[in-house]
C-alpha cells in the first residue's frame, strides 16, 4: 500500500516548461494529475515494466527535483568537508537510489484520491512546503509533503517527507557513520555498492 | 517491516528488553545508546518475521481478494478507534476524540461491525493516536529508542506504554473465548504484516543500513505524530538549519547551491567552499542553533533529544506566533 505513497512522492512533477510561473502547489497538482493520468492509462507501467517506468521518472519527475541539494541535506554537517570531486559522484550516486526507489513505487497506484492542503504561504516566499493528503481505507490519511525552493529554473523540491518522515534526512545518520568508519570514499563506496546490488536484482527480475 | 507487530504478544515483558541493554556501542547514534542489543534484536525479529510472519502475510494477500482484506483491515481499524478517541481527549483534543467515537457507532451500525469505512467517507476522519503518544503530549520525552521483541522498534516510553496501558485499550483482549482471541490477534497481525509488504520491501531497497533505516524513520514517525503531523523544526542543527520552514532556510534558499557556499541572512557562511576545513562551531551560525547543538551534546545517552517539551499553551502560542519559528524557540527553553 505505502508503495503508492512513495509513487505519489514523484508523481506530482510532470510538468516541464510552463510550471516555472506556477504556485509550487498549482505546480504539484498539475504534474501530479499528469503523472497519474498516464500511469492510468498504461498498462506496461501498472504491470512493472521498468524500462517505461524510468523513462517516465526522467521525463516527468526529475526535472523538477534539486538533487545537489537533496545530497547536502542528507549529508549535513559532512556535505563541507567533501571535495568538489567527491560531492559530484556522491549527488550522483544518492540521485540513482533514490530514482530506484521512487520508480519502484510507480507502478503501483490504484485510482487513491490526492488531497491538496492550503499552501501556507506569503507572496514572496522562496521556500515552501506543499503539504499533500491520501485517503486509505482503515487507516489514517498519509501525507505527503514536498520542501521546494524557489530557483531561476522554477520551483524544485528538496525534500519529500512521507507521513513525517523525510526520504532525505532519513540518511544522515547511515551516512554519518559511514563517514566515521570509512572516510567519505567510504560512503561512496557503500552508496555504488548498494545501487549496483539494486540493478542487478532489477535485471534479474526483468529476464 | 515489524512495527505493526507491536501488538503482538503484548504482554511481554519490556524490562527485559530495557534490561538487556548493556552492550552499547560508543560513538553510534546519540538517540541509540542500546545499539548493540538493538542491532541483535532486530536481527531476531527479521529472522522470525522471514521464517513465519511474511510467508504467511503474503499467502493471506494472494488467498484473499482485496475487498475482503479491506474489510478485515476496517474491522480491526473500527475496534481501534475507542482506544484513539480516549487518547485524543486524554491530550485535551476533545472533538477529535468525539469524532473517534462517532466513527465507531456509524462504522459499527451503518457499516456492518466496522466492515465497512463509511465514517471516513462521511468526513469523519481516521485518526492515530496511542498512549505513547499521549505522554509526549504531555512532554515526556521519548527515551532511548528500544527494539522490542517481535513487537520491533519504540522506544522506553513508547514501549512501556505500549506493554502496560495500551493493550488495556484494546478491546481484542477482552473476548472471553481464548482460542477466538488468539485467532483474531493471529489474523490481525498477519493483515497488518500484508498491508506492509510493499513498503518493506521498499525500506529494505532504499536504506544502506536497513536497522538504521527503520530506527530513524520511527523516531522521525513518533515525532510528526505526537505533533499530529506539523511538528516544529527539529532542534538538530543540520535539520534546523535546512528544514523547510526556518527563516534561515529561505535565505539559503535565495542563494541556490552549487552547496559547497551558502550565505546566512546575516551574510555568515555557515557551508564554505568544499576543500575549507571549518571547525564545528563555525558550521552552523547562530546562537539558537549553537545552543541546541550544545544542549544536544549534554543530553547525550538518556537520548531525550527528539521530543521536545510542548509547552501548555502550545495553541496560544500557535495562534499568536503565527509561525513555527517561533513556537520551536519557545519550546527548546530549557
Amino acid at each position: 500500500m505505502m508503495k503508492l505513497f512513495f509513487a505519489l512522492c514523484f508523481s506530482f512533477f510532470a510538468n516541464t516548461v510552463s510550471a516555472q510561473d506556477l504556485a509550487p502547489d498549482v505546480q504539484v497538482k498539475k504534474i501530479t494529475d499528469e503523472v497519474i493520468e498516464i500511469i492510468k492509462q498504461d498498462k506496461d507501467i501498472q504491470a512493472g515494466n521498468r524500462k517505461k517506468i524510468d523513462q517516465l521518472v526522467d521525463v516527468k519527475v526529475l526535472p523538477h527535483f534539486n538533487f545537489s541539494r537533496m545530497t547536502a541535506l542528507a549529508m549535513g554537517r559532512n556535505w563541507p568537508k567533501a571535495n568538489a570531486e567527491q560531492q559530484k559522484v556522491l549527488t550522483a550516486e544518492f540521485r540513482t537510489l533514490l530514482v530506484h526507489t521512487y520508480s519502484g513505487a510507480l507502478s503501483t497506484y490504484k485510482n487513491e484520491v490526492i488531497e491538496f492542503r492550503p499552501l501556507r504561504a506569503a507572496a514572496g516566499d522562496t521556500d515552501v512546503m506543499v503539504r499533500t493528503q491520501i485517503k486509505r481505507p482503515g487507516t489514517e490519511p498519509i501525507s505527503i509533503d514536498y520542501s521546494m525552493e524557489k530557483m531561476p529554473a522554477g520551483w524544485k523540491v528538496y525534500d519529500v517527507v512521507v507521513g513525517g518522515v523525510s526520504l532525505v534526512t532519513n540518511y544522515r545518520e547511515t551516512f554519518n557513520a559511514e563517514i566515521r568508519d570509512g572516510g567519505m570514499d567510504g560512503l561512496i563506496k557503500s552508496l555504488a555498492g548498494k545501487n549496483r546490488s539494486l540493478e542487478l536484482q532489477a535485471s534479474s527480475k526483468s529476464k | 517491516m515489524t512495527i505493526i507487530l507491536r501488538r503482538f504478544l503484548g504482554s511481554l515483558s519490556v524490562a527485559a528488553a530495557v534490561g538487556l541493554g548493556g552492550c552499547a556501542t560508543l560513538g553510534g547514534s546519540p538517540n541509540d545508546p542500546l545499539e548493540g542489543y538493538n542491532r541483535a534484536m532486530f536481527g531476531f525479529n527479521e529472522g522470525v518475521d522471514k521464517a513465519i510472519i511474511k510467508p504467511l502475510a503474503s499467502g493471506y494477500k494472494t488467498v484473499m481478494p482485496e475487498f475482503a482484506r479491506t474489510g478485515v483491515t476496517n474491522f480491526f481499524a473500527n475496534l481501534g478507534d475507542l482506544w484513539i478517541g480516549i487518547n485524543n481527549i486524554l491530550q485535551g483534543k476533545v472533538g477529535a476524540g468525539a469524532s473517534d467515537f462517532g466513527r465507531f457507532a456509524i462504522n459499527s451500525t451503518i457499516g456492518v461491525l466496522g466492515l465497512f469505512d463509511i465514517a471516513s467517507n462521511a468526513g469523519f476522519e481516521k485518526h492515530n493516536e496511542d498512549f505513547g503518544q499521549t505522554l509526549g503530549r504531555w512532554g515526556a520525552a521519548s527515551g532511548a529508542y528500544v527494539v522490542l521483541p517481535i513487537l520491533g522498534p519504540s522506544s522506553v516510553r513508547d514501549g512501556l506504554s505500549l506493554l502496560a496501558v495500551d493493550w488495556h485499550g484494546d478491546p481484542l483482549w477482552y473476548v472471553g473465548n481464548i482460542p477466538t482471541r488468539n485467532e483474531l490477534i493471529g489474523l490481525r497481525v498477519v493483515d497488518n504484516r500484508a498491508n506492509l509488504l510493499d513498503v518493506s520491501r521498499m525500506a529494505e531497497e532504499a536504506a544502506l543500513d536497513h536497522y538504521a533505516y527503520v530506527r530513524d524513520a520511527y523516531l522521525q514517525r513518533r515525532r510528526s505524530l505526537i505533533y499530529d503531523g506539523d511538528p516544529p523544526p527539529e532542534p538538530e542543527p543540520g535539520k534546523t538549519s535546512e528544514s523547510g520552514d526556518s527563516k534561515e532556510t529561505a535565505a539559503r534558499a535565495r542563494t541556490e547551491l552549487p552547496p559547497a557556499q551558502i550565505i546566512t541572512e546575516r551574510g555568515e557562511r555557515i557551508i564554505t567552499a568544499a576543500d575549507e576545513e571549518l571547525t564545528p562551531a563555525q558550521e552552523f551560525s547562530g546562537a539558537s542553533v549553537r545552543s541546541a547543538a550544545a544542549g544536544r551534546e549534554a543530553v547525550g545517552v538518556i537520548g531525550a533529544i527528539y521530543e521536545p517539551r510542548i509547552p501548555s499553551n502550545y495553541d496560544a502560542l500557535l495562534a499568536v506566533s503565527g509561525n513555527r519559528t517561533a513556537l520551536a524557540q519557545t519550546s527548546l527553553r530549557p
